[in-house]
């Protein structure tokens, strides 16, 4: 039996395509995909993303025990709703989730972690915590909406207008929280906007009230065609427990400042010497890449890990693990169907902020 | 949408039609592009090819993914249409007002062998 949001019926009565999604019945479009990309990089769009699951650590010892958990290091959290975007790694180095953090005091974080790995993920959080003075608290019974796109801000506070008050100042990375909500100035689409957590009960009505206010339902599909375009992993695809964050783009995800601190995984890191790098492609012939394409390369074969059509660019990207001494500006050679088309190495960023980052 | 009387089906949901010339264009049903969703590229034969039924001869891809067509009966490529590979999303707007590649077919009376549209219909509601 699959999982429902609190939101299902509302995306039925709007329409929705409901797919499988991690477990979850989830709407992938209500209408035309591209429609909805193109409505959150030019206006306001808003996303059911409650199947992610969020999880409270508490307790005295709940800065060490993260600070152990994660590879990035919440230390550097002070300021009260900041957020730190890090992976959970394997002793292998190997990644078992990414996830963003959110902290209030050294005894208290708030952590959400995706759907499809939720329960590995607690499962593995609570082993770790042995020895630590503190309590990993599962909160399945939340929901989340992100409200994404360059608009987004300005009619969630159309909507509520009492929240502009708490939200107005947040900056980047940084969150507020009142009567049980959580408003954080992040998200998945390379937009401005916010992500809410509130309680389940709330979420029909706070939905409904978003969308009076001219945000209009995104679906899956749109959500991950955004991502790619800003260059944003998606575990399970991009990066897993098989692959370690220093060949999956997410160096800058990996604190080794502090050389006391060992995190679970850390040995594993600073043994690997990376004999591959994680870029962007972007398709020269026609055509639409794929995941797990083969990429030829004068230095070595790699593969594509994500691929799609990128409406802001109106071509085909894709993100790439290929052997290091593969250089921005390279051209390479993918391998679709029986073919090969050409494609450009690029920095894995496209399209961020409404506008395309590539330069012709 | 109710497929149209004067095509003919075949359970891989392309549809195929006799026109007047004795040629058969050949396009994918309604049903394919809702389960596609937003197309935005094709790759056609090219004419001059010479195709048996039921052959890979076509491609068809949506944002979310990439689908094969196969030819519904055997003949020679006539012609791919290139207004349909320069706006891909006419196939969403218009699946059988939008044909994909026209053929000489072997024998015309191929097409007797392939669906109506009542029995398209109960395969493509059964998924």
């Amino acid at each position: 039996m699959a999982n429902r949001t609190p939101l299902y019926e509302a995306h039925v009565a709007a329409g929705a395509k409901i797919v499988d999604f991690a477990g979850w019945e989830m709407p992938i479009n209500y209408g035309s995909q591209i429609e909805e990309h193109h409505q959150v990089r030019r206006d306001a769009g808003m996303f059911d993303v409650s199947h992610m699951r969020a999880v409270d650590v508490a307790g005295k010892d709940a800065q060490a025990y993260l600070r152990r958990l994660v590879a990035n290091d919440v230390a550097k959290l002070t300021l009260p709703g900041k957020a730190l975007y890090s992976c959970m790694l394997k002793e292998d180095g190997g990644v078992i989730d990414d996830l963003i953090i959110y902290f209030f005091t050294p005894e208290r974080y708030r952590v959400v972690v995706n759907a499809g790995t939720a329960d590995k993920d607690l499962a593995w959080m609570r082993a770790q915590a042995a020895g630590f003075a503190v309590t990993v608290g599962d909160r399945p019974e939340l929901a989340m909406i992100a409200v994404q796109g360059p608009q987004a801000r300005e009619r969630f506070w159309t909507a509520f207008p009492v929240a502009r008050a708490q939200t107005v100042l947040l900056q980047p990375f940084q969150a507020a929280e009142w009567d049980g909500w959580l408003v954080a100035r992040t998200g998945y689409t390379g937009e401005d906007g916010f992500e809410i957590t509130l309680p389940a009960a709330d979420a029909i009505e706070v939905w409904d009230k978003l969308k009076a206010a001219g945000i209009a339902p995104i679906g899956l599909g749109a959500r991950d065609t955004l991502r790619l375009e800003a260059g944003m992993n998606l575990y399970g695809q991009d990066m897993d427990e098989s692959q370690n964050p220093l060949e999956s783009g997410l160096t800058w995800t990996v604190d080794f400042k502090d050389a006391g601190r060992d995190f679970i995984g850390r040995k594993a890191l600073e043994a690997l010497k990376p004999t591959r790098q994680f870029l962007g492609l972007l398709l020269l012939d026609r055509g639409v890449l794929r995941a797990h394409q083969k990429v030829v390369t004068a230095k070595g074969d790699g593969e594509t890990t994500s691929g799609s059509f990128a409406p802001t660019l109106d071509k085909s990207i894709a993100l790439a693990r290929v052997p290091v001494g593969v250089a921005i500006g390279d051209i390479v050679e993918v391998e679709v169907r029986d073919k090969r088309l050409k494609a450009k190495v690029v920095k894995p960023s496209f399209a961020r902020n409404g506008k395309s980052l590539i330069q012709e | 949408m109710t497929s149209p009387a004067n095509l003919k089906y075949t359970s891989s949901h392309e549809w195929a039609k006799l026109e007047a010339d004795g040629t058969v264009t050949i396009g994918i049903t309604d049903h394919a592009q809702e389960a596609l969703g937003d197309i935005v590229f094709l790759e056609l034969p090219d004419a001059g090819r010479t195709l048996k039924a039921g052959e890979e001869c076509a491609v068809v891809e949506s944002v979310k993914a990439a689908s094969d067509i196969y030819a519904p009966i055997a003949g020679e490529v006539i012609e791919a249409n290139q207004a349909a590979v320069d706006a891909p999303e006419s196939v969403n707007q218009d699946a059988y007002g939008t044909w994909l590649f026209k053929l000489k077919p072997a024998n015309a009376a191929d097409l007797d062998k392939l669906l109506d549209a009542a029995a398209y219909e109960k395969v493509a509601s059964e998924g």
